[in-house]
């Protein structure tokens, strides 16, 4: 059971990284990556979201979808539970630490738009993970988008020091950047872990 | 009938997470100062630090919190600093408006420069490799730290010197500690005379250095009727307080290099 987890968390972070091979959440990947503190910050809201929304949307696929048969109706519930959930967190946060509100203040209302957050929460239930799985998947999705951002982050932090071609410069250098660096992640593609 | 249960469960769902976020703001409710968002809309919103505040809505709440007057923020037009003494019911007055000014004139065709300079782009690392291209060691070497650090987009730099473009300056100092040649002041926006040079050469090295440098003859200082002009270190500087900018040092200048602004 726990080497199984293990497995899926290494797999999701690694063979299937939820932006560099999914390609799911680009527009944050794109968007708060130009520093490595903010893209950190993003990626710990993200991670933080994405958890709590995997455990919520399991419960309420199995106890109110499946118990109703409106599976149907799976997008527009997850999407207003994710909504629902990052109105709270933000509420929580600026309670309990309002240092941390201010330095996420502007990601937390931006994740509720996050594909990837969406995209958690219906992998989990078509790839028929348990209530444990999906935490750990939800998780390990979560620190699969910080490992790709703040890599990322820190290749375009030594890029605004280089020289660059005019045409190149700003989201057209990023755009390749993120090409490359997808391509790297393809090496994991022959880790046959499960 | 199969169309209800999507409906009720739904909407269910939809009232009691509702419902939920409602307890919660109230059980999370934290108390603002209404007053510090409508501030931090008047505000520029560059967040340029000119004021001393991490940023314009740290600067709303100091505000609001009587920490500082509206007047520190130098980008403030009269229209909103008024409005926002109105808010937080104090008294408000204008200071003079300042803008930036870069004093150097040395133009491509005018400084010489003494090597071909192919490291990053920017004053700061070009100042630790031997000063970049430009031959003096005072002039602009024009690589655009102060074009980076404006907020408002009031420098760029034309035919290798950096100049402000005034409309869009706000005297908010950023570009003045950005320079690691110190080039950049806060001037008066009425004033008109400028000695463009912080070149402490002598004279005669000067003539090599740079066409448009100050060689520190003295004439100028010698013809201001206001004697707002000093000497100090083969450099004339211009005293703001005391000029008149009766332009009769920038006829006077045999190197051309005091400007005369006409449209302030």
């Amino acid at each position: 059971m726990i080497v199984d987890l293990l497995l899926l968390s290494i797999t999701t972070i690694l063979v299937n990284n939820f932006v560099l091979v999914k390609f799911l959440g680009c527009c944050p990947f794109l968007g708060v990556s130009k520093r490595v503190d903010t893209a950190i910050g993003m990626s710990i809201a993200v991670t933080f979201v994405m958890t709590v929304a995997s455990a919520v949307t399991y419960l309420v696929q199995v106890f109110i979808l499946d118990y109703f048969g409106i599976g149907y109706m799976q997008t527009v519930a997850f999407i207003l539970v994710i909504a629902v959930l990052v109105q709270f967190v933000e509420m929580v946060i600026q309670k309990i630490s309002p240092a941390l509100y201010s330095a996420l203040g502007i990601y937390l209302p931006l994740i509720t738009t996050n594909c990837a957050v969406l995209g958690v929460a219906i992998l989990n239930i078509t790839e028929k993970h348990n209530f444990i799985y999906s935490v750990v998947y939800g998780l390990s999705a979560g620190l699969s988008f910080m490992l790709a951002i703040v890599l990322f982050a820190g290749v375009r932090e030594k890029l605004s020091l280089s020289n660059i071609p005019k045409a190149m410069q700003g989201f057209p250098i990023a755009l390749v950047t993120a090409g490359l660096l997808a391509m790297a992640f393809l090496g994991f593609q022959g880790l046959k872990l499960v | 009938m199969e169309v209800l249960w999507p409906v009720v469960v739904l909407g269910g769902l939809g009232l009691v997470f509702g419902g939920l976020l409602g307890i919660a703001a109230k059980a999370f409710h934290v108390n603002k100062d209404e007053r510090a968002e409508q501030i931090a809309e008047l505000l520029p919103g560059a967040n340029c630090g000119g004021c001393g505040y991490a940023g314009c809505n740290a600067l709303a709440v100091a505000l609001t919190e009587g920490r500082a007057m509206p007047t520190v923020c130098a980008a403030l037009k009269t229209e909103q600093l008024d409005e926002i003494a109105g808010l937080l019911g104090v008294e408000a007055q204008a200071e003079v408006r300042r803008v930036a000014k870069v004093l150097c004139s040395g133009t491509c065709d005018m400084a010489a420069t003494k090597c071909k300079y192919e490291g990053i782009r920017d004053c700061v690392a070009a100042q630790r490799y031997g000063g970049g291209e430009i031959a003096c060691q005072f002039g602009c070497c024009g690589y655009g730290s102060c074009v980076s650090a404006c907020k408002f987009d009031a420098i760029s730099i034309i035919d290798g010197v950096a100049r402000v473009i005034e409309e869009n300056c706000v005297g908010c100092g950023t570009c003045v500690a950005a320079c690691p040649r110190n080039l950049i002041t806060l001037v008066p926006a009425t004033q008109r005379t400028f000695v463009l040079c912080r070149s402490k050469e002598k004279g005669a090295a000067m003539k090599d250095i740079c066409k448009a440098g100050c060689i520190g003859c003295g004439i100028c200082a010698k013809n201001c009727p206001a004697e707002a002009i000093e000497m100090a270190e083969n450099l004339a500087t211009i005293d703001y307080e005391k000029c008149t900018n009766c332009g009769i040092c920038v006829e006077k200048c045999p190197k051309n290099v005091i400007e005369y602004k006409e449209e302030i």
